[in-house]
């Protein structure tokens, strides 16, 4: 894209050792269906994720948020509008950016947890079996699922399974992570375990992250940068930095009162356009 | 053995032994095979006792009898190699129509249209019984191998092809998702992310394809047995029968019988270390 070099100035004081951002959405419009059934998803919505940043799309239902993770991931072609990674246009989806999904199902039934996480090493990264597996159980025991090594992932509960997930993505060691509402089907207990350790993991691995949800203490927990949208369709509403709070500054004062100024963000917007 | 126990004397031993008796029977009854076996035995000893009751072998032969006429008919007679001819033919038509449907599917799932090709097909062709297309068969291609091989591939191919369809339709979404998240395309997506995602589907349609084969062939092996030099099973049926030797017929009855609850036994092993060890179905 031609405009993508007279933009970048602002973008540099924030990622001083990366020239480029490692993801970048520009103008980014998203359609579902063709011809008059068309409905658009997303419209005109731009950001840029630096490296080990961590930034959350928050939004309500209908807002798109999936829908442009999808994009960014290269599943979706946006109507207009581009994604660049590194300052490279992403044209489909690839192993430099592994999506955790909000469906248990995304771990494959017929291989074992440690296959599982084995598995996009070997097709992706092209490592042998001995070392594939070697990796994915050191990721495995990282995300504290030592114990569930051999399993197969219908023996899995829940929490165990996004912990799987999260493990092959981590052992892909992708540019960025994507992950789609990964604790939204999950109990609120194991939520909150897996938002600790999820943040506990970003801190000692530093890794870049995109992370669509729509629970604004999660998303003010586990983003560096907010990225607020609207529904129907999806627009950007604002961006809140949210470096600085993060597990131990949970349920105080100044926490409470991004989330409660996300909360009337939204809500307005909401009230406006329902 | 109670004289022994009584010997014994002491009451609770007696009550022990009986507990471990009870309690081994138990598990001996929690293993399926043993349960089948059974099944079998019980249906060995009615059809004894009816023949018997009968009196009449050469409408309706004993139990005893067929199994002396299998073994002699194994032993000394062509049942044999009628059988590994059977197996033979139906190991070819199978496979074949098992390729042709994968063929098929595959052009289904590219083309849209080619998939209402294929389900228009196979909605007329299903409800044909294979065995209808016989003396066509005859027709175009003689009495021989060809012939058998086009009913079998009839009686396959349109069962199968459409357990295969849904099964890859059936695929889920965020598995498909997951595989070109790897960045699998082509074959290696359909052989690593969609074959094994399909299999449940993939397995049962086998089945029944299978089922349909067996029955297809022994049918029309019924008509002429020509297929090679030996004939089949079912040309071996039919001719026994011509002879009245109603306990050959009977003993290749059996012999047709025992031959499916083998494949059948396979499918259940290939089922318990794949889709059932992996939770893909119950």
């Amino acid at each position: 894209m031609t405009v993508l070099s007279p933009i970048l100035p602002p973008v540099a004081p924030v990622a001083p050792l990366a020239a480029l951002p490692v993801l970048e959405a520009r103008g980014l419009t998203l359609d579902y269906g063709h011809g008059a059934g068309r409905v658009r998803a997303v419209e005109d919505v731009s950001f840029t994720l630096a490296e080990r940043e961590r930034l959350v799309l928050l939004g309500p239902s209908g807002c798109g948020k999936s829908s442009i993770l999808k994009a960014l991931a290269g599943f979706l072609r946006p109507a207009a509008g581009t994604v660049s990674r590194r300052g490279k246009a992403v044209t489909g989806p690839g192993p430099d950016r592994i999506v955790v999904f909000q469906e248990f199902d995304q771990l494959l039934p017929w291989k074992s947890v440690t296959d599982n996480v084995a598995f996009p090493l070997r097709v992706a990264g092209g490592i042998g079996r001995a070392e594939a597996r070697e990796r994915a159980q050191a990721a495995l025991v990282k995300v504290g699922l030592a114990r569930a090594l051999d399993a197969y992932p219908h023996t899995l509960s829940g929490g165990m399974k996004q912990r799987a997930a999260i493990a092959r993505a981590l052992a892909a060691e992708p540019d960025v992570l994507l992950m789609d509402e990964p604790f939204a089907a999950l109990d609120a207990l194991t939520r909150r375990t897996l938002q600790e350790d999820l943040l506990a993991l970003a801190e000692a691995q530093g890794f870049t992250l995109v992370f669509v949800t729509h629970a604004i203490d999660e998303a003010v927990l586990v983003g560096t940068r907010l990225h607020l949208l609207a529904a129907h369709p999806g627009r950007t509403l604002a961006s809140f930095d949210t470096a600085g709070l993060g597990l131990a500054q949970r349920g105080t004062p100044a926490f409470e009162a991004v989330v409660r100024d996300v909360h009337d963000l939204l809500f307005a917007d909401g009230a406006r356009h329902v | 053995m109670s004289e022994s126990l009584m010997s014994d004397g002491s009451l609770a031993g007696r009550a022990g032994a009986g507990l471990r008796l009870s309690a081994g029977l138990a598990a001996l009854w929690r293993v399926a095979l043993v349960r089948r076996a059974v099944v079998l035995a019980g249906l060995a000893v009615a059809w004894q006792v009816a023949a018997v009751w009968q009196n009449n072998p050469l409408l309706f032969p004993t139990f005893t009898d067929t199994i002396s006429a299998l073994v002699e008919a194994l032993a000394h007679e062509d049942l044999l190699p009628a059988s590994i001819a059977s197996v033979t033919v139906l190991a070819k038509g199978y496979v074949l129509a098992v390729a042709l449907a994968l063929v098929f599917v595959s052009l289904a799932i590219a083309v849209p249209f080619l998939k209402e090709v294929l389900l228009t097909l196979t909605a007329m062709f299903n409800p044909l019984p294979a065995i209808a297309l016989l003396p066509l068969a005859m027709l175009w291609l003689g009495l021989g191998e060809a012939s058998l091989l086009l009913v079998m591939v009839h009686a396959v191919l349109w069962p199968f092809a459409l357990a295969a369809l849904t099964g890859f339709e059936q695929v889920p979404e965020t598995q498909r998702l997951v595989g070109r998240n790897y960045g699998l395309k082509g074959p290696a997506y359909v052989a690593l992310i969609l074959i094994p995602a399909a299999l449940p589907s993939l397995l049962s349609g086998l089945k029944i394809a299978w089922a349909f084969a067996w029955r297809t062939l022994i049918a029309a092996e019924l008509v002429f047995g020509v297929s090679s030099r030996a004939g089949g099973l079912g040309w071996f049926v039919y001719r026994n029968r011509n002879e009245l030797l109603t306990d050959r017929v009977f003993a290749g009855l059996v012999t047709v019988i025992v031959i499916g609850l083998l494949v059948e036994i396979l499918f259940r092993l290939v089922e318990q270390r794949t889709v059932l060890r992996w939770g893909m179905q119950r």
